[in-house]
C-alpha cells in the first residue's frame, strides 16, 4: 500500500517505545472487563446477509449468542440496550487472509516449513488488533507468509482485544497451512547478496516441490497406519515411525483435517496446483490473491474451492499485471465462493468498503458485494455455523456503523464479539485526551532523565536499543523499500 | 440509505466507445479527421467549484477550453450535445503526487524510472520519461483523475525505491495525450527535495541486515546532507547572479546549477517531502532561511505543526488517509482525522495518492475525510482546485469556469463515492475514452464459454 512506509525519526520512535513499555497500550482501557449477559440492540437497519434487510430492526443477544432477530422485540428485563438509530448492524468483518497478532511471518529458509505454526507466535497485544477492530473486524485467518512454496501452519482468531494469546484462537475453527506458488516461492523479486538462489526457481520446481512433499506425507502416513493396524492386531514389540514434524500437518491435509490456503496468482499455477492436490487426494481449500481467478473461475468452482481476493490492487509485479478489480464479481458470477481479504493490517480497517467497489465493478448486488467481508470468508475458512451472518444461534459477532457499510463515509460505532463490546468509537474518543496526558507525563520524565548526565552513557542506552530490535514494528526507517524488498522485510505475504 | 446495485458496467463502456466513435468519425471511417471542437453537456448538475452548483446547467466547450458555464446558457450552432440530465459535472480529479507513467510493474526495474541514483538530480525532468503508453493512464482516467503531477523520487508503492535529496523536477500531466508534448499542463511545475532525516536505524538491503548507529553521529550525517544542500544552493545563487550578468559563458555550463536557478530565485517552488514533526519543522526553518517557496509532501505529523504552517503560509499535499497511524500509540484515526484537523487550522491542503496503482483510491481517500470530519466541499476542493492552485495551476485548472482548461467528469454521483461511475470524461475539451486494459480483461473473460472440466 503507498503510505504505508514509515519514515519517521528513530528517535520518536524509541521514545514512543518507551511509553509502550512503561504504559498499556493506548486503547487497553477501552477493553471491558465484563459484559451483561443479555443485549438489545434497537431501530438499526439490520443487514442480515442471509435473509435480507430488517429496517428499524433489533437483534436480542443473550450469553454471547443471538437469540432474536426481528422487527421489535422487548427489552428483557436487566438487558443492556443499544439505540441504534439511524445506523446499520452487519455480521462482524472475517479478513481471510491477515497477518496481524503475528511476532513474525515467513519461516523463508526453506521451501517446506509445514513443521512452523502461526499459533506459537501470537502477539496479543499487537495494536492491529485493536486498529482492525475499529474496522469493524471479528475474525481473521491468520496466515504464514508466502515464501515457501509449502509454508507454516495458521489459524483463525477472533480479535478479542485485552484477551491473552490463549483467548484468541477461534474454537473449534479447522487449522490450516499456507502454501504459496509463482513469484514469492521462487523468490523472483528477492536476492540476499552472496547467497545462492534457494530452490525452487521456477514454477516447475515449486509444482515439484509440493509433489514431493506429499509425496513424503503420504508414505509416512502409510509407515503410521501400517503401525497402527498391527498394533491393533496385538503384534507384540514393534517400532513406531520416526515421529516427523513437518510431515504431519501434511498428513492431516491429506485425510481432511487441515485446511490449504493457497497464496497464487497466474492461471496456469492455480490449475497446476488443482491438479497436484487431485493426484493427492486432497482439496484446495481457499485460493488467495488468485488475481487471475477469473480466467479459471469455472474450474475454480468445479474443484469446489474458494476464492479470496484484493478489490483493486494491481501491477507492484509481473504476475499481477493482469489483475483486474471485475476479479470478485467475475468468479461469484461462475459460482465461485469469494472474499476479499486485506492481507495487510490497514487495508483491513476498511474491507467494507473494499467490497463495496464489487458493485462498481461487476455489478454486484449490495447483498453480495456485502458477503464478500461475511459470510463467504465464513463459509472458506469453515465457521459459517458460528459466524458470517445475523441469525439466532450464531455468535454475537457484529459491527454497527453510522451509514450504509458499503459507503466510503461510513464510520464503525462498535464492534461486538461473542456479545461484548470489544471497540466503542464513543469511547475510544473519550480516552484520548487521556492517554496524550500519561504520554505527556513520560515525555517529561524522559527528558528529565535525559538531562542526567550518567544516563547519556552509551552502555545505558544499549537495553532501550535492543528491546527495540526485538520488536521489529515500526520499521526502521529506510530507503523506500520496494515490494519485494518490504515484503522480506516486513514478513508480508503480498 | 440503501444503495441499489450499480447495473454491468459494460453497456457503459460500450455506450461511450460509440459515442467515441460517432464523434470522431463523422466524414469518413479511416481518415485522419479532427475531432469535434464545440460541446454542450446540457441539463446537468454542475459543482463548478467556483459558487453554488447550478442546477439543470449547460456548460460549453470550445477548442480545448471551457468556453460558458451557467444556467441559462445557449447552446452553440454546431455543438455535440450531451444530453446529461440526471448526471452532475464536477471538474476532473487532480493526483498531486503519483509515478504516473514512470514506472510501470514496480516490481521490474526495467519498467521503472522513477527515481535516478545519486543525492543530486536537480536537472532531471519527469515529463522526459512518462511513457504516454502506460496502462496505468487509461485506468486511472477511468476513476475520474484528468490531470497528475508525475513527480520524480517520490516514493510510493510503484517507486522501485531509493530517493535522492534533490530528485529533479516534477511534470504536471494530462491523463491523455499521443505524446508528452500534448499531454503536458507544464514541464516543470516543483523540485522534489527529499528532507534529509536523523536515522540512527537503516536497514541495509546489501547485506539483510539492520544497521544501527548513535545519535549523535547520526545528526553528524544529516547535518552534513543539510550543509551539501545549502552549498548547492550557494552555488545555485552565485551561477544564477552570473547568468543574469551575462557571464556564464566564461565558464563551463553546469546543468545542475542551471536547474537550480529557478529555485533559489524563488520562481520554482520545492515540493518537500517530510513525514515527522521535527522534519517539517526543519525543512520549514531551512526554506525560510534559504527563501525557498514551499510545498509539503507527505505531512504525516502536519498536524502537529499546523500553526506554523499556516503562519508561513505553507501548503501541505497530503499522502494518503488509509493509512497506517505512525506512532503505535496514536489514535486509530490519526491519518483519517488530519484533513479536518488542518482544514479548522486553515492551512492549505491537497489530497494525493502519492502511488500510481492505487491513484484510483484518490476520490475513496478524499471521501474517508469526510467521513472523519472534513467538509464534502473542502474535500472536493482537496483532490481538484486546490493542488491547481498550490501548484500555480489555478488559474488553467481545478474549477468549472470560463477559459479554463476542459478538464471535466459526468458522473451519475458523488465522484468521491466508491460506487460512482464516470460516464464521459473530456481532457483538454475531447471527448476521451474511459475503456482500458482492465476492462478488456473484463469483456473478454466474462465471455470465456462455460468450461468443460
Amino acid at each position: 500500500m503507498a503510505g504505508k512506509i514509515r519514515s519517521g525519526l528513530p528517535i520518536l520512535y524509541l521514545l514512543s517505545f518507551l511509553y509502550l513499555l512503561s504504559f498499556p497500550d493506548p486503547a487497553a482501557s477501552a477493553t471491558p472487563p465484563d459484559s451483561p449477559s443479555v443485549i438489545l440492540i434497537q431501530n438499526a437497519t439490520v443487514l442480515t446477509v442471509s435473509h435480507g434487510t430488517i429496517e428499524h430492526g433489533s437483534i436480542l443477544i443473550k450469553d454471547g449468542k443471538i437469540a432474536e432477530v426481528g422487527q421489535s422485540i422487548k427489552a428483557p428485563a436487566g438487558a443492556q440496550v443499544i439505540d441504534a438509530s439511524g445506523q446499520f448492524v452487519i455480521p462482524g468483518i472475517i479478513d481471510c487472509h491477515s497477518h496481524i497478532a503475528a511476532e513474525s511471518i515467513n519461516e523463508g529458509s526453506v521451501s517446506v516449513s509445514s513443521m512452523v505454526t502461526m499459533e506459537e507466535v501470537l502477539d496479543s497485544e499487537d495494536i492491529d488488533i485493536y486498529r482492525d477492530l475499529a474496522g469493524g473486524v471479528t475474525s481473521a485467518n491468520i496466515l504464514h507468509g508466502s515464501a515457501n512454496s509449502i509454508g507454516g501452519q495458521t489459524l483463525v482468531i477472533k480479535l478479542r482485544w485485552g484477551q491473552p494469546a490463549s483467548k484468541l484462537p477461534f474454537e473449534g475453527a479447522m487449522p490450516g497451512i499456507k502454501f504459496a506458488l509463482g513469484e514469492n516461492p521462487k523468490r523472483s523479486n528477492f536476492s540476499i547478496p552472496g547467497q545462492p538462489r534457494r530452490y525452487p526457481a521456477t514454477r516447475m520446481g515449486v509444482e515439484e516441490t509440493i509433489r514431493g512433499a506429499f509425496s513424503e506425507a503420504r508414505d509416512y502416513k502409510k509407515a503410521w497406519d501400517d503401525y497402527n493396524k498391527r498394533s491393533a492386531a496385538g503384534e507384540k514389540n514393534l517400532i513406531p515411525p520416526r515421529r516427523d514434524l513437518k510431515l504431519e500437518p501434511l498428513v492431516e491435509v491429506l485425510e481432511g483435517k487441515r485446511y490449504v490456503h493457497s497464496h497464487c496468482y497466474r492461471e496456469d499455477e492455480i490449475l497446476m496446483l488443482l491438479r497436484v492436490a487431485k493426484e493427492f487426494g486432497f482439496k484446495v481449500r481457499t485460493f488467495q490473491h488468485v488475481l487471475e481467478g477469473y480466467k479459471v473461475a469455472d474450474e475454480i468452482a468445479a474443484a469446489g474451492a474458494g476464492a479470496s481476493t484484493f478489490s483493486d490492487w494491481w501491477a507492484y509485479k509481473v504476475e499481477a499485471y493482469d489483475a483486474i478489480p471485475y476479479n470478485a464479481a467475475l468468479m461469484t458470477r461462475r459460482g465461485v465462493v469469494v472474499s476479499i481479504n486485506s492481507d495487510d493490517a490497514e487495508e483491513a480497517t476498511h474491507l467494507n468498503q473494499e467490497a463495496a467497489k464489487s458493485m462498481k465493478y461487476g455489478g454486484l448486488s449490495h447483498d453480495e458485494a456485502l458477503k464478500l467481508v461475511t459470510l463467504n470468508p465464513a463459509i472458506q475458512l469453515g465457521i459459517d455455523k458460528r459466524v458470517g451472518s445475523i441469525d439466532v444461534g450464531k455468535d454475537a459477532d457484529l459491527a454497527i456503523y453510522n451509514h450504509d457499510p458499503l459507503s466510503a463515509y461510513a464510520v464503525v460505532q462498535k464492534t461486538l464479539i461473542d456479545g461484548r463490546v470489544y471497540f466503542d468509537r464513543e469511547r475510544d474518543i473519550a480516552n484520548r485526551a487521556e492517554i496524550e496526558k500519561e504520554k505527556k507525563t513520560l515525555t517529561e520524565k524522559l527528558k528529565k532523565a535525559e538531562k542526567k548526565p550518567e544516563e547519556k552513557k552509551p552502555q545505558e542506552k544499549k537495553p532501550e536499543e535492543k528491546k527495540l530490535e526485538e520488536k521489529p514494528k515500526p520499521p526502521a526507517p529506510a530507503p523506500t523499500p520496494t515490494v519485494a524488498q518490504a515484503e522480506a522485510s516486513q514478513g508480508g505475504a503480498l | 440509505m440503501r444503495r441499489k446495485a450499480t447495473p454491468l458496467r459494460s453497456p457503459l463502456y460500450f455506450f461511450n466507445f460509440l459515442c467515441f466513435v460517432c464523434l470522431f468519425s463523422a466524414p469518413a471511417a479511416g481518415a485522419q479527421t479532427q475531432p469535434p471542437s464545440v460541446y454542450a453537456i446540457t441539463h446537468a448538475k454542475i459543482f463548478t467549484l467556483a459558487g453554488s452548483p447550478i442546477e439543470d446547467g449547460t456548460l460549453v466547450i470550445r477548442d480545448g477550453k471551457i468556453a460558458a458555464v451557467g444556467a441559462s446558457v445557449e447552446v452553440p450552432a454546431g455543438a455535440q450535445v450531451i444530453d446529461a440530465k440526471g448526471l452532475q459535472v464536477y471538474p476532473g480529479l487532480f493526483d498531486a503526487v503519483t509515478q504516473m507513467g514512470l514506472s510501470e510493474i514496480s516490481a521490474v526495474s526495467a519498467t521503472v524510472d522513477s527515481t535516478e541514483t545519486g543525492s543530486y538530480n536537480p536537472d532531471v525532468l519527469a515529463a522526459t520519461a512518462v511513457s504516454p503508453s502506460s496502462e496505468h493512464i487509461p485506468v486511472t482516467r477511468a476513476s475520474g483523475i484528468t490531470e497528475v503531477l508525475a513527480v520524480p523520487a517520490s516514493g510510493g508503492f510503484d517507486s522501485g525505491g531509493g530517493r535522492g535529496t534533490l530528485g529533479g523536477q516534477a511534470s504536471a500531466i494530462h491523463l491523455a495525450g499521443w505524446t508528452v508534448d500534448e499531454m503536458l499542463v507544464k514541464k516543470s511545475v516543483a523540485m522534489v527535495l527529499n528532507w534529509p532525516q536523523i536515522q540512527t536505524q537503516t536497514f541495509d538491503f546489501a547485506t539483510f541486515s539492520r544497521k544501527e548507529k548513535p545519535y549523535t553521529e547520526a545528526k553528524q550525517e544529516y547535518e552534513k546532507q543539510v550543509n551539501e544542500l545549502t552549498d548547492w544552493l550557494d552555488r545555485a545563487r552565485h551561477y544564477a547572479q552570473a547568468m543574469e550578468k551575462g557571464s556564464v559563458s566564461k565558464y563551463d555550463r553546469d546543468l545542475k546549477l542551471e536547474a537550480l536557478a529557478p529555485v533559489v530565485r524563488s520562481e520554482l517552488p520545492v515540493l518537500v517531502f517530510a513525514n515527522r514533526a521535527r522534519d517539517i519543522r526543519n525543512a520549514v526553518e531551512f526554506c525560510d532561511k534559504q527563501k525557498l517557496k514551499m510545498v509539503l509532501a507527505g505531512g504525516e505529523e502536519a498536524y502537529k505543526v499546523k500553526d506554523l504552517l499556516r503562519s508561513k503560509d505553507i501548503a501541505v499535499i497530503l499522502r494518503p488517509m488509509l493509512s497506517s497511524p505512525p506512532d503505535e500509540d496514536d489514535p486509530y484515526v490519526r491519518e483519517l482525522s488530519q484533513p479536518a484537523e488542518l482544514a479548522a487550522a486553515g492551512v492549505k491542503f491537497a489530497i494525493a495518492s502519492f502511488d500510481n496503482s492505487f491513484a484510483r483510491r484518490l476520490g475513496q481517500n478524499a471521501a474517508n475525510a469526510v467521513a472523519h470530519g472534513l467538509s464534502h466541499d473542502e474535500a472536493l476542493r482537496a483532490v481538484t482546485i486546490n493542488p491547481a492552485q498550490i501548484l500555480g495551476l489555478g488559474s488553467q485548472i481545478g474549477t468549472l469556469e470560463q477559459g479554463k482548461i476542459a478538464n471535466l467528469i459526468v458522473t451519475n454521483g458523488d465522484p468521491l463515492e466508491l460506487t460512482t461511475d464516470v460516464k464521459y470524461l473530456f481532457i483538454k475539451g475531447q471527448l476521451t475514452s474511459t475503456e482500458n486494459r482492465h476492462h478488456r480483461l473484463y469483456e473478454k473473460y466474462l465471455n470465456r464459454p462455460k468450461a468443460s472440466n
